[in-house]
């Protein structure tokens, strides 16, 4: 049996880094400036050691150093080469001539990537089945397996038992950047792949937005805020329904990236020194005060709660906002990295809310990437929320939530049964599996 | 029990016509007919009521009437009309509709669509109950409240509780009652701040998240396993200190008996909480099982739908709610109780426990007369048949239907279902692009219907089909044909589906009239007002 590998090495540098995505160059270069670290190396090998593990009955074929070479030879596995790529950086293009020298060679051919990889994957026709070890951001697409291990357990099965499990079509989505554009978080069909189909081991695709009730996100929202402490820091997820949700607690936030809110209110009508009154100090005594993240528009350094650091006037608190109540919220930042996210933690308490990716049910690893396992680490016990509508959990048609942060113990450790926000007073226990 | 023989053996030439069901031609009726406020003149009657005989006013020393201070200052709004335009108006609206006693009605799957003998209905419009005002003195009614008595003997014997009320006007009503039991319960025992949590299935009957949500309790929601039955370990994962109950349906919409159910209850029980047992799909279960032996301390009946009366969607509901002696105290009041030695009926309204009144007086008493007909022309023997033939009914349907292209039967796969079925066009919508609610409308084109499923569809492109016991096989093999009638269309000339129905009264209902508070008018005076502005 033979198995092909072709890792896009560049694939999800722009995950952590709160870039949404890695494509083109100009995207990996900035990823690069604020510190991402290449990851499709070391889950294509944590891939392929799953399947070693379970079967050394195959021949492996793939594309010369950082496109496969490297991450065979960090499984412990001896590979042959049968495609160099230019030297510099690697590009779209090496993918597609990769797959088409790999395809005609191997019964399976593995490729590392995301959404744009499993685009050149398609462009480059090959004609053979393939399966995604999942190193993009997004990755909207069905042709993910759920997670580098279920990948290489996918591939050997296919070693052990050919002819299962049955090879399907499954779609090639990409995230549709003209309806982002106009605000509607969409995905956009390109093609089809032939993928061996594993139920739950090999991902959904992400299914169109079900639609954010406003009854339901009311709801959701006056819970989230009921299990907000006054001095949390709201860290929400992206996605519709986040979105939805902030706006029902009076913040407008974007789309796409993972977000932090503060209370707007601290309802003691205070006019200055609100930093305290909203809770926005430090954890404990001995910790420094909070690090100003960001410019505001006139470029002076702003705190966390958004008061201008330097001696200017602080703006009064919003009069007339019930506290704890939906519409109590502003926004403090966009687009925060893993590394902002870590410098929040270290100062303030998060409350972190996170709505899976409709149909496809991922919680983490996909598209949020900048929620590190480091930074769940930090979080206090309850500190995770979970907000879905139940229309959106009953489009999983009964298929557990999923997790893939790359840090395969934290993974099992949050695996199991968890509470989903679905209304004022309402939860669903819904399995949450890696 | 049954208007036609049930599912069975057939004769050659039966089974002849049985593989060859003829469509029925059919056209609905179509009356273009006003609403009754708009029809009549000013001054028109129906019953023209005459002048007191003077001998009367004379001998009531000349005062007739009711005093001035006890009479409207405006006459009522209401319709000016005579009786034959009157009754013209309501056969023409029964015409342009697809009632339980006019289409084979098994595609309102969860509501136990099933033939209520018409004979029940003269006991209850016959004088001696329909002439009893609920405030007549007890003594006054002591048949009324025998048959009550009875009933709750009957129902006590059928699910195994120790107390029955019959106070509840609907299975919601009943479930809210077991709610507000459950949390008198533990407000005696000092636990009601902390017991807040009610667990439920999101495949149980909707009224219980509902009913919890509306006592104040915060609902958590178990998903499925894989195969369809109720998650155990989630379960277990969501029992604590805080549970106060778990309100559960079995079988629940799938049709899918859980056979664990003891389990549950004896999960929850550790926990210190409570399990009332949702019967609202008791007719697959009469006779077969019974909540107090699986453990359950709470319990309800549909009485106007497992027992006769249609549907609350047809016509008034009734509700029973049955409970263990620990619980027995917290029962609605009043309770009816015998008097052995007096043999005297009477209403206990001395009941300090008691969650209160459900509804006023004494339920439903018209519904609870056609129960308790219903069950004594069946007795034990005829309840278990009910149960018996609706399941063989449903499982002769399922047999038919998952052959026809496009239908898949989702979860536990090959186990028999009980009274009904949660079916997937899934298949078919993803080949033609026909989705189940269309299925569903055209299906009204043959002049019979279906219902999909409960909001949010777990079950994709779903369809629910209850036959019950009421169906003949002639019945089934008509149905099953109409829907593989409907699915060669969808693949063969979908565009037909589509633009369905084409034979029915209205081709479509306008959906804010359902949705949009700003449009839906349940009365006249809204309609003026929110429709024609006047």
């Amino acid at each position: 049996m033979r198995i092909g590998l072709v890792v896009n090495p560049v694939a999800g540098l722009g995950g952590r880094v709160g870039l949404g995505g890695s494509d083109g160059t100009d995207v990996q270069r900035r990823a690069v400036e604020l510190g991402a670290v290449p990851c499709a190396g070391s889950r294509s090998a944590a891939a392929l050691a799953e399947l070693a593990c379970r079967t050394r009955d195959f021949e492996l074929f793939t594309a010369a150093g950082a496109m496969g070479e490297e991450s065979a030879s960090a499984a412990g596995l001896s590979a042959r080469v049968v495609y160099r790529p230019r030297p510099g950086d690697t590009g779209p293009r090496d993918t597609v001539e990769a797959v088409r020298a790999l395809g005609a060679a191997v019964d399976l051919l593995l490729f590392a990537g995301g959404d744009g990889t499993a685009r050149d994957v398609l462009d480059a026709d090959a004609g053979t089945p393939v399966l995604g070890i999942p190193t993009g951001v997004k990755m909207h697409s069905a042709v993910f397996a759920v997670n580098p291990r279920a990948a290489g357990e996918i591939a050997a099965g296919w070693v052990l038992d050919p002819g299962r499990p049955e090879v399907r079509p499954a779609e090639v989505m990409d995230r549709d950047e003209a309806a982002l554009r106009e605000g509607r978080l969409s995905s956009r069909l390109y093609g089809w792949l032939s993928v061996p189909y594993v139920p739950v081991r090999v991902q959904q695709r992400k299914a169109g937005s079900t639609g954010a009730a406003p009854e339901a996100v009311g709801g959701i929202a006056a819970e989230l805020a009921s299990r907000a402490a006054p001095e949390d820091v709201l860290v929400l997820g992206p996605g519709t329904t986040t979105q939805a949700v902030a706006a029902a607690l009076g913040a407008e936030i974007p789309l796409t990236g993972v977000t932090a809110l503060v209370r707007a209110d601290c309802g003691c009508g205070c006019a200055d020194g609100c930093c305290s009154c909203r809770g926005l100090r430090p954890r404990a005594p001995d910790l420094a005060p909070a690090p100003p993240l960001h410019l505001n528009p006139q470029g002076h350094e702003t705190a966390l709660c958004g008061c201008v650091v330097a001696g200017r006037a602080v703006p009064r608190a919003p009069e007339g906002v019930p506290f704890g109540q939906p519409s109590s919220y502003r926004l403090l930042s966009s687009h925060l990295t893993s590394d902002q996210l870590l410098a929040l933690a270290t100062h303030h308490p998060l409350l972190l809310a996170l709505s899976p990716i409709g149909g496809q049910g991922f919680l983490l690893g996909r598209g949020n990437q900048q929620i590190s396992p480091e930074i769940l680490r930090t979080l206090a016990p309850g500190k995770l929320l979970v907000l879905a509508t139940e229309a959106k959990l009953a489009a999983l048609h009964s298929r557990p939530l999923l997790i893939d942060t790359g840090d395969d113990d934290l993974d099992a450790e949050l695996s199991g049964y968890v509470k989903v926000l679905t209304g004022r007073g309402r939860t669903a226990l819904y399995r949450l599996s890696h | 029990m049954s208007a036609h023989p049930a599912a069975g053996p057939v004769a050659p030439e039966d089974a002849r016509i049985a593989d060859k069901p003829a469509l029925r031609r059919f056209h609905q009726a179509s009356w273009d007919e006003k609403l009754i406020f708009e029809l009549g003149s000013p001054g028109e009657r129906g019953v023209l009521v005459p002048e007191v005989d003077p001998e009367i006013t004379e001998a009531l020393g000349g005062t007739v009437g009711l005093p001035a201070g006890l009479c409207r200052q405006t006459p009522p709004a209401l319709p000016e009309i005579g009786q034959q335009q009157v009754l013209r108006h309501y056969l023409r609206l029964s015409q342009e509709t697809l009632g339980a006693d006019l289409n084979v009605d098994v595609g309102q799957g969860t509501c136990t669509m099933k033939y209520s003998p018409k004979v029940n209905d003269r006991f209850v419009t016959d004088e001696r109950i329909a002439g009893l005002h609920p405030l007549q003195d007890e003594s006054t009614v002591q048949g009324a409240l025998e048959i009550l008595h009875r009933l709750e003997g009957l129902l006590k014997e059928v699910s195994g509780m120790d107390r029955v009320s019959l106070q509840p006007g609907a299975g919601s009503a009943a479930i809210y009652a077991n709610v507000a039991m459950i949390r008198g319960y533990f407000a005696d025992r000092g636990e009601a701040e902390t017991r807040d949590e009610i667990i439920t299935t999101i495949f149980s009957h909707p009224s219980n998240a509902a009913c919890a949500k509306t006592a104040g309790f915060k609902v958590i929601t178990l998903h499925p396993d894989a195969d369809g039955y109720p998650d155990i370990e989630a379960l277990r994962a969501a029992v604590g200190p805080r549970t106060a109950a778990l309100l559960i349906t079995n079988p629940e919409d799938t049709g899918i008996y859980n056979p664990r159910i003891a389990e549950f209850v004896e999960i929850v029980h550790a926990a210190g909480g409570l399990a009332a047992y949702d019967q609202a799909n008791a007719n697959g279960i009469l006779g077969i099982t019974r909540a107090r032996e699986a453990g359950f301390d709470l319990c309800h009946f549909n009485l106007h739908k497992t027992f006769s009366t249609p549907h609350a969607c047809g016509g008034p509901a009734a509700g029973a709610c049955g409970v263990t002696e620990a619980l027995a105290p917290y029962l609605p009041r009043p309770t009816v109780e015998y008097d052995a030695e007096s043999g005297r009926y009477w209403l206990d309204d001395d009941r300090p426990h008691s969650v209160g009144k459900i509804r006023p007086h004494h339920g439903v008493v018209p519904n609870l007369v056609r129960a308790y007909a219903w069950i004594m022309s069946l007795g034990a023997e005829g309840l278990r048949e009910v149960a018996e033939t609706a399941v063989l009914n449903n499982n002769y349907l399922l047999h038919k239907v998952k052959q026809i292209r496009g239908v898949s039967v989702p979860y536990a796969a090959g186990r028999p279902r009980v009274e009904q079925v949660r079916y997937s066009w899934e298949q078919l919508g993803a080949d033609t692009g026909i989705h189940s609610e269309q299925i569903g409308v055209r299906a009204a084109d043959f002049g019979t219907h279906y219902w999909t499923s409960h909001h949010p569809y777990l079950v994709p492109e779903p369809m629910t089909l209850e036959p019950t016991e009421s169906y003949s096989r002639a019945d089934l093999d008509e149905y099953a044909a109409i829907l593989a009638e409907v699915a060669r269309e969808a693949y063969e000339d979908p565009e037909t589906v589509r633009t369905a129905p084409h034979r029915s009264t209205i081709h479509r209902v306008r959906p804010e009239a359902l949705d949009d508070p700003a449009v839906w008018s349940p009365s006249w005076r809204t309609y003026r007002r929110k429709v024609l502005g006047t």
